[in-house]
């Protein structure tokens, strides 16, 4: 891994800005180099709990249970383990519980390895058929804005919601060495 | 080794899920998919337990989750060696995690009862408990004989956990009791009874 796909932009850290003033107390996550600072962050901040994920449907499931117990959680995940929760979001829908989830994109902008392309263009089609309302962001000054509205209608309007963050925003990964 | 198994069987599961919830009456119980979430609706329907009719593989992640949330608390997840087969990878979530307030109790009768018992991986080779201590549930055991219910709600009252315990059920057939299938009303009549509202 490139330096590049860790920098700490200052995106990251008003993602974790915002889940942190959004009283999200569980973070559940696949990791991804995109969401390595909110993920470090919030394993040093006392007032929130990480749980590393062997899968990403555990994740959607934890933020069910999480909900049930009075608590705001997000599951953050690449855009591949959406394909990984296909069915386990019907538990949202069915419950209509409160769920937010960042998903940082793969395969579709400047991309290396092409196992990742088929996931990426089904991404945001599953998520839609699955009943999430699925926000995008590619400009780093809006993506503190476009996560917090995407935490209000989750927990406020209690809404199933996604944001993706464009690959073009994450910045080109780095596969050979200069 | 399938016909060994199930003749060693004795417990009565609604006998056996009858007695934990006697013994556990606070305790917030997540049942899985299937005829746990029956066992648990026949030992007395209340608030805090949150039926579910889908999300099969879930139930020990959602139990991780609310455990969690309410560290006060005691959570049961009472499901089936299918239902937690699905989702086994949970398992080193949860080992990972360490929830003390978090107890799983696995009706292992070998088969897929919902869909004409087939055989499950229980009866092919798995050993639940041995998963378990892989993942670092150190607190894993086998039970055999319905006075075992006893190790159970000791483990889910201790909070010293996470515990998990593989429970060798008859594989008999049982009338169905159904709870309820409406998600919404089961989750904040769940919340409610926690002090929460509706979002």
């Amino acid at each position: 891994m490139s330096e590049s796909d860790t920098a700490v932009a200052g995106w990251k850290e008003s993602i974790f800005q915002v889940l942190k003033q959004g009283q999200i107390k569980q973070v559940a996550y696949v990791p991804d180099a995109g969401h390595a600072h909110v993920i470090n962050r919030a394993h040093d901040d006392p007032d929130m709990n990480t749980v590393v994920l062997t899968t990403e449907e555990e994740g959607v499931a934890i933020g069910c249970g999480a909900w049930l117990g009075g608590q705001r959680s997000v599951l953050l995940m690449q855009s591949s383990g959406v394909g990984n929760c296909v069915n386990m979001f019907s538990l949202l829908q069915s419950c209509q519980i409160p769920f937010l989830t960042l998903i940082t994109m793969r395969g579709e902008y400047a991309e290396f390895n092409a196992w990742q392309t088929p996931m990426s263009k089904a991404t945001e089609g599953v998520l839609k058929a699955m009943g999430f309302r699925v926000l995008r962001v590619t400009d780093p000054a809006e993506v503190g804005e476009v996560v917090d509205a995407a935490l209000d209608s989750a927990f406020v309007a209690g809404e199933q919601v996604a944001v993706l963050i464009s690959q073009r925003l994450i910045g080109r990964k780095k596969w050979i060495k200069d | 080794m399938t016909q060994t198994a199930l003749t060693l069987a004795t417990i009565d599961r609604r006998e056996f899920v009858a007695q934990l919830m006697k013994a556990c009456p606070n305790a917030l119980v997540i049942p899985g998919l299937g005829s746990s979430n029956y066992d648990l609706f026949a030992a007395g329907d209340r608030p805090e337990n949150f039926y579910m009719w889908g999300a099969m593989g879930g139930a020990a992640s959602i139990g991780l989750g609310l455990a969690l949330a309410q560290p006060e608390r005691d959570v049961i997840v009472l499901t089936g060696d299918g239902e937690l087969l699905m989702g086994l990878g949970s398992l080193a979530t949860i080992g990972a995690k360490q929830p003390k307030n978090l107890t799983i109790v696995v009706l292992d009768n070998g088969h897929f009862g919902e869909t004409g018992m087939q055989r499950s991986h229980t009866s092919l080779g798995t050993d639940l408990v041995s998963v378990a201590k892989g993942c670092s549930i150190a607190q894993a055991e086998h039970l055999h004989a319905i006075g075992d219910v006893e190790k159970v709600t000791h483990a889910v009252t201790s909070k010293k956990g996470p515990a998990l315990f593989q429970v060798k059920i008859k594989a008999d057939d049982v009338p169905r009791a159904l709870p309820s299938r409406d998600g919404v009303y089961v989750k904040n009549r769940f919340r409610a009874a926690l002090g929460f509202e509706p979002f």
